[in-house]
């Protein structure tokens, strides 16, 4: 210890003892920025490690997409984050680049798809409300492909069908779209089984090529012989059999759907392969009718009437079975006849009129048939079926007294049946006929006459109410006279007749008078009868 | 200086004519706070999950979210107190450690009024780090919205807590030992300053 301190310090004070400082101790300091500097690069390298790929995608539009904010997500589960979103050059879309997490990697394949997810009001269902507080994000079906991809083009819907979503495609092929649409169902009995994934036009511009997917395990429902048809909406047709309307389910009714079913006898029962081509019918009984097994035959009918209400499709009925339809319908000059005729071509199919392969095989054969069954008076006639909406339908009946045609060609290319007019036609014709007839009435001059007539009977009235005055003045005071003295006759009568009056005693008493001569002649003629010999020989004695 | 390095007659400690080793302490913390302030600005502050899913914000998100909604001011007052001030903190810290080391005898008076001012403020960042602890002890409703702590607040607050131990471990009066060594750079601003040191 100095000395010079020595004094400051009160007596007896021990003495201090000097330890020499920990020369590591200051030293020790320098760990802190030694653990600052692991435990940020530490952070750094976990950042950079978890970073996984960056990926761009393209939308058409950046609508609820925040940079740092919107995740990418796959079954739920963050997967990523929007870095960033900037127009492309064309300013034709976006491009919105991704930061996927590290065990994300395996989505940035070629064929994974990216869609964006909003709350969605589609016909085929309502879709990301969550995303109406959450805000979007993106929604991923990953990929199977191998080939890894860092540019993808953003779906602008979520797609229907997702990878890992198992069953099997087919295709259909339609006339027309109708109320379809990408999503719309499909339907297996009722029950919803499938999507419709795509359609496309065909290059001939004829046919739509619709792609269904048909979820596990109703794929296998669908067999070789399976009917598929549309099941749209509202079905309401109207025609020679009356109103029908049918709905497949209130879904239906307002999305749009295809229904599919095998027929009942089917006996396919093997499925049908995956991407197999199929028909799409307008409506379920197009869909079930039987294949024809023997081909149409054509014929043409020639009818003189109009044929308003007979379209082509309208069914060709024999006594109640439908054995054809109406192709087409025409209208002819008859330039010998200066007269027109409709003439409507039918297919007839012989199956269904119980013919069988061997009758129509021949020409020669199928000839005779139609030619003894016209002999026998078959005709063909339009008939309503339909009064309200005066729909047409062609019958083939028998009409033993309908004449024999003469013209009838039945070896022309289009065999001619013979028509007659119909029931509803002829009553129609006689109706006219009536109109005609009183056409003819001259109504004017009668009415001309009933006007003189007229104006005679009124002259004529005025000489009554002349005649009428002169009697009430002249005749009417003698009438009166003549009555008075009429009553004064009676009232003579009347006393002549009274109870009390002589003429009644009288009579009275000639009447006794004559009843009792009466009861004399009776007794005589008692007498006479128990004694005929009275009468010559008298009245005998008493005994 | 007769005394330095000597123990304490009375208590026995050593006895030191500045604080030993303190621009040593005061570059190593000074140092941390420099590394920590990356993470501290980079990784989120504060991860708020609600049924609107789940947000990380760093202290700028904050920043520019209040700004973009129009809290101007308190946009403003978050800046200050939260990334400007410490970064200004560690600066003059900085400069005053390098004028030591440099023995420079430029401006020595402002640089210990720098000094108090760095003192003064430096505690007001941690009001960042209140916030969030609030918050977080606060907002607890179940799946319904939860508050945590990101990685990024316990590096905020380690920069402002070393940046704290820094400033104390720096001695102001080392900044005056330039003049004796080099007197003939003398500068007095004032004739009066000897005596509040």
């Amino acid at each position: 210890m100095p000395e010079h301190i020595d004094h400051l310090l009160p007596a007896g004070l021990p003495q201090p003892e000097r330890k020499p400082p920990a020369r590591w101790l200051p030293s020790l300091v320098w760990l802190i920025p030694i653990v600052a500097a692991v435990v940020g690069l530490s952070l750094l390298v976990s950042a950079l490690v978890s970073r996984g790929p960056e990926i761009a995608i393209t939308f058409r539009t950046a609508e609820g997409l925040t940079p740092g904010k919107t995740p990418v997500r796959y079954k739920d589960l963050d997967i990523g984050v929007v870095k960033s979103a900037r127009l492309a050059a064309d300013r034709s879309h976006v491009i919105v680049t991704i930061a996927l997490t590290r065990d994300a990697k395996s989505f940035a394949v070629a064929d994974t798809r990216f869609w964006v997810v909003r709350p969605r009001f589609a016909i085929s269902g309502v879709s990301g409300l969550e995303t109406l507080l959450s805000g979007a994000y993106i929604g991923v079906d990953a990929g199977k492909s191998t080939e890894t991809s860092h540019r993808f083009t953003g779906l602008e819907a979520p797609p229907v069908i997702t990878t890992d979503s198992s069953g099997r495609q087919f295709v259909l092929r339609a006339q027309d779209l109708g109320s379809l649409d990408i999503g719309s169902p499909l339907f297996y009995r009722r029950v919803q089984v499938g999507h419709i994934v795509a359609y496309q036009l065909e290059p001939n511009g004829r046919d739509i090529r619709l792609r269904v997917f048909i979820n596990k395990p109703y794929d296998r429902l669908v067999t070789a012989d399976t009917r598929f048809w549309h099941a749209s909406g509202v079905d309401l047709k109207l025609d020679a059999n009356g109103l029908k309307l049918s709905t497949q389910s209130l879904v239906t009714v307002m999305l749009g759907g295809v229904a599919f079913q095998a027929p009942e006898h089917s006996n396919a029962r093997t499925a049908a392969a995956e991407n197999t081509e199929f028909l799409l019918a307008a409506d379920q009984s197009e869909a079930m009718k039987e294949p024809e097994e023997l081909a149409p035959a054509l014929a043409v009918l020639n009818f003189d009437q109009s044929v308003r209400g007979l379209s082509p499709g309208a069914p060709v009925d024999f006594r109640g079975v439908t054995v054809g339809q109406v192709r087409s319908i025409g209208i002819e000059y008859q330039s010998d006849k200066k007269a027109f005729r409709m003439p409507v071509v039918v297919e007839l199919y012989p199956s269904r009129m119980g013919l069988h392969e061997k009758d129509v095989a021949d020409d020669m054969r199928k000839r005779a048939i139609v030619q003894s069954l016209v002999q026998r008076g078959m005709r063909a006639q339009l008939r309503t079926g339909n009064l309200l909406t005066g729909q047409l339908f062609v019958a083939l009946d028998f009409f033993p007294k309908a004449s024999l045609p003469t013209d009838l060609d039945l070896n022309a290319s289009l065999p001619e049946l013979p028509t007659t007019p119909g029931a509803f036609d002829e009553l129609q014709a006689k109706l006219g006929d009536i109109v005609t007839k009183m056409g003819k009435v001259p109504f004017d001059q009668i009415g001309q006459d009933a006007r003189t007539a007229m104006v005679s009977m009124n002259k004529m009235l005025v000489n009554v109410d002349k005649l009428v005055t002169q009697v009430n003045g002249d005749v009417a005071p003698q009438v009166l006279a003549a009555l008075q003295d009429a009553r004064r006759t009676l009232a003579t009568a009347n006393e002549a007749l009274g109870p009390d009056a002589s003429l009644q005693q009288d009579t009275r008493r000639m009447m006794q008078e004559l009843t009792r001569t009466a009861a004399s002649l009776r007794m005589l003629s008692d007498y006479l009868e128990q004694h005929p010999e009275a009468l010559l020989s008298g009245k005998r004695e008493e005994k | 200086m007769t005394l330095e390095g000597e123990p304490c007659p009375r208590c026995g400690a050593v006895l030191h004519h500045r604080k030993p080793a303190g621009v040593t302490r005061a570059w190593a913390f000074l140092l941390a706070a420099y590394l920590l302030y990356i993470p501290a600005n980079l990784l989120p502050i504060m991860v708020t999950q609600s049924i609107f899913g789940t947000q990380r914000d760093t202290i700028i998100s904050g920043v520019v979210y209040l700004w973009l909604s129009g809290s101007h001011m308190l946009a403003l007052v978050v800046l200050i107190a939260s990334v400007i001030v410490p970064l200004v903190k560690m600066m003059i810290l900085t400069l005053l450690l390098l004028s030591v080391r440099r023995k420079s005898t430029w401006r020595i008076r402002e640089q210990t009024r720098l000094y108090a001012l760095v003192e003064i403020i430096g505690r007001w960042s941690m009001l960042d780090i209140f916030v969030v602890a609030l918050l977080a002890s606060l907002v607890r409703v179940g799946t319904l919205a939860t508050i945590a702590p990101g990685g990024g607040a316990v590096a905020f607050a380690s920069v402002v807590v070393l940046t704290m131990l820094s400033s104390l471990s720096f001695d102001p009066r080392l900044l005056w030992d330039a003049l004796e060594t080099s007197p003939s750079s003398i500068q007095y601003p004032h004739t009066d300053y000897a005596g509040t040191h």
